[in-house]
């Protein structure tokens, strides 16, 4: 294959100069895919005044940072920054570009993909480049990038291959991927690029904009007690709190106990969560669909608690204890106290 | 002055109770099996409508593309107050991803024409994937603003709303047109016991077709439905002037390579008994390995 191929792309979202944890795991992500390709990992960087941003990017494997800075382009709207991204896709022809599938992320990417007439895939919890044969349409595409996500509720694992023109783009949960050693010794070059923007894009006004950091950071926690759905209530979830307190962990809960009303989402463990890797995850009441065990399934030690003997978290447990929460987390409390 | 709203719903495989019967021996999905439902935050999105023509006067109308059976959120967004429906249903349109179904709904609304408003939930739960809504904003060269859980204001050609951000919350203002995507943020009304009875035989032409096979019968129950405002508008992709190498399987760039059925193995979970005693033994163990402590 005579063709160059284009280099690896990561929007790198950023609030307040703060880069987002979940670009910064995707720049050791893109790392990988480049260095498979054997080619550059660039970092693309909007704001204003955010270029002291990019030397954390060399550090953790980008070779550039190209940098947009504009007024116009903070806080973040999607217009403008769509317009810079288009732009730039158009003059450089990237072959990959990941996205956080933050709030940001997935408001953007799509907007992007759209434009480009690119394909656009969800959520990817695992990446790989590897050929597509594709027999339907007899044509072989060689090192694409395989953007595997679950679908259909979780019941099933796709594997998805973009067939159009590039980028390939994807989003991809915080957490998701691991973030890799920071080299303080690596750097990289910034490239500033100018930003054309018309009135066009710009109609949208932010008129107010109340924000606070997240009340809990669950992707450092060592441990984690995590209740869903068979916890039962709002009352009862305090006996979620009361185990984690007693045994110094964080709370967390799965998407149905987020979706009860019982716990804000900042909570939530899984596809449409955080994804965590604890010491210790316990998992109560939590019947374990796939979504929630792809947020959590690498913890090293899973304790299930659950009165359904055939719940799919058991299968991804490493002690199961079939019984009913209601007494089962007491007695924890007071065999922990009892051992102190 | 009304406004002309345009709201976009599915019907979806309810993926959220997924029982027994919804698995093949083989461990694939029968989406037989399955109930169709609401999409849950397009509910969400046509309160928001409704909610809009109760304080601003509008015009809401409903338009889903799907399979003909999925005629009947159309008739439930007509039961909550919806004042008209369309269904976009072609063999053609099969095998769409989000790019190629985005395609064919900005086809929708040009084919409907001059909305304000295009509504539409965040995201659908057999997908969950929120590309929809943006990409028929792009297609359409409008604004989009996402996320949104409350309108403020419709004034002076432009929206006023306030939608969620990571760890809080904005006002945006818009001019319209422009298309919002909705979370679940209010709560929909119930559907209309009189609307009901008014409403229950509204049709669509296939469903007619299919109930009575009769060529001649079917135009003429198709015409006295038509006349009694019971007639369900249905078109084809080329009705909505979509182009075909842009729709359906053809105009998705996405091919899936390979599908996995999750089968779920025995783990290699210890047992521990919900006993004092077992439990006691549990904490010892994480304790002396460092787990815990």
């Amino acid at each position: 294959m005579s063709e160059t191929i284009g280099n690896v792309w990561v929007f790198i979202e950023q609030e307040g100069g703060k880069i987002a944890g979940v670009s910064l795991q995707l720049v050791s992500k893109g790392r990988e895919l480049a260095d498979r390709l054997g080619v550059k990992l660039e970092g693309i960087l909007l704001g204003n005044n955010v270029a002291g941003c990019a030397k954390e990017l060399y550090q953790y494997g980008c070779d550039k940072v190209i940098l947009a800075e504009d007024p116009r382009l903070e806080p973040f709207t999607v217009m403008p920054y769509a317009k810079v991204i288009m732009d730039l896709i158009r003059e450089r022809k990237p072959n990959i570009l990941l996205f956080g599938a933050t709030l940001k992320g997935r408001e953007l990417a799509p907007r992007v993909a759209s434009e480009k007439m690119a394909g656009l895939t969800a959520d990817c919890t695992s990446l790989e480049i590897d050929d597509f044969d594709d027999k339907r349409n007899q044509k072989f595409y060689k090192d694409k990038l395989m953007q595997i996500r679950p679908a259909f509720g979780g019941n099933i694992i796709a594997t998805i291959v973009n067939t159009w023109d590039d980028p390939q783009m994807v989003t991809v949960r915080e957490g998701v991927m691991k973030l890799g050693e920071a080299d303080p010794s690596r750097t990289g070059e910034l490239e500033k690029v100018e930003v054309k923007l018309s009135d066009a894009e710009t109609v949208v006004k932010v008129i107010e904009r109340v924000r606070a950091d997240k009340e809990v950071d669950l992707q450092g926690a060592q441990i984690i007690v995590s209740g869903g759905y068979g916890v039962g209530s709002k009352e009862n979830f305090k006996l979620i709190h009361a185990l984690a307190e007693a045994i110094g962990g964080e709370v967390a809960a799965s998407r149905a106990a987020v979706d009860a009303g019982w716990i804000s989402h900042d909570y939530q463990v899984g596809q449409t969560g955080v994804t965590v890797r604890p010491r210790l995850y316990i998992a109560c009441g939590i019947s374990g669909a796939i979504q929630h065990r792809a947020g959590m399934s690498e913890s090293k030690k899973i304790i299930a608690i659950n009165n359904d003997p055939n719940a799919p978290i058991f299968s991804c447990a490493h002690y199961a204890i079939v019984g009913d929460l209601n007494a089962v987390i007491p007695q924890m409390i007071k065999a922990f106290k009892a051992k102190q | 002055m009304s406004y002309k709203v345009l709201v976009f719903v599915k019907q979806v495989p309810d993926t959220q109770n997924i029982s027994g019967d919804a698995m093949t021996p083989e461990g694939t999905v029968n989406r037989a099996a399955l109930p169709a439902i609401f999409n849950p935050e397009d509910l969400n999105a046509l309160e928001m409508a409704l909610d809009i023509k109760d304080r601003f006067g509008a015009e809401v109308i409903v338009a889903t593309m799907g399979m003909p059976a999925a005629a009947e959120v159309l008739r439930q967004s007509i039961y909550r107050g919806a004042d008209r429906a369309i269904l976009v249903t072609d063999r053609a349109l099969a095998g769409a991803d989000t790019l190629a179904t985005s395609y064919t709904l900005s086809c929708c609304a040009k084919y409907v024409g001059n909305c304000d408003l295009i509504l539409c939930g965040r995201q659908a739960i057999d997908g969950d994937t929120a590309q929809v809504g943006p990409q028929i904003a792009e297609k359409l060269k409008i604004p989009q603003l996402c996320y949104v859980e409350e309108v403020k204001n419709i004034a002076g050609g432009k929206i006023t709303a306030r939608r969620a951000i990571e760890g809080g919350y904005e006002i945006l203002e818009s001019p319209m047109p422009a298309l919002l995507t909705v979370i679940d943020a209010n709560l929909p009304r119930p559907m209309n016991a009189k609307r009901i009875m008014k409403y229950k035989r509204a049709k669509t032409p296939s469903e007619i077709a299919k109930a009575v096979p009769d060529a001649d019968q079917a135009a003429a129950v198709k015409a006295e439905l038509a006349a009694k405002g019971l007639l369900i508008t249905e078109l084809n992709a080329s009705d909505i002037k979509a182009a075909p190498e842009r729709i359906g399987f053809p105009g998705s760039p996405t091919k899936v390579k390979q599908v996995m059925s999750v089968v779920l193995t025995a783990g290699e979970a210890k047992k521990i008994e919900p006993t004092a005693a077992g439990i006691a033994g549990l904490i010892h163990e994480l304790i002396s390995d460092h787990t815990l402590g």
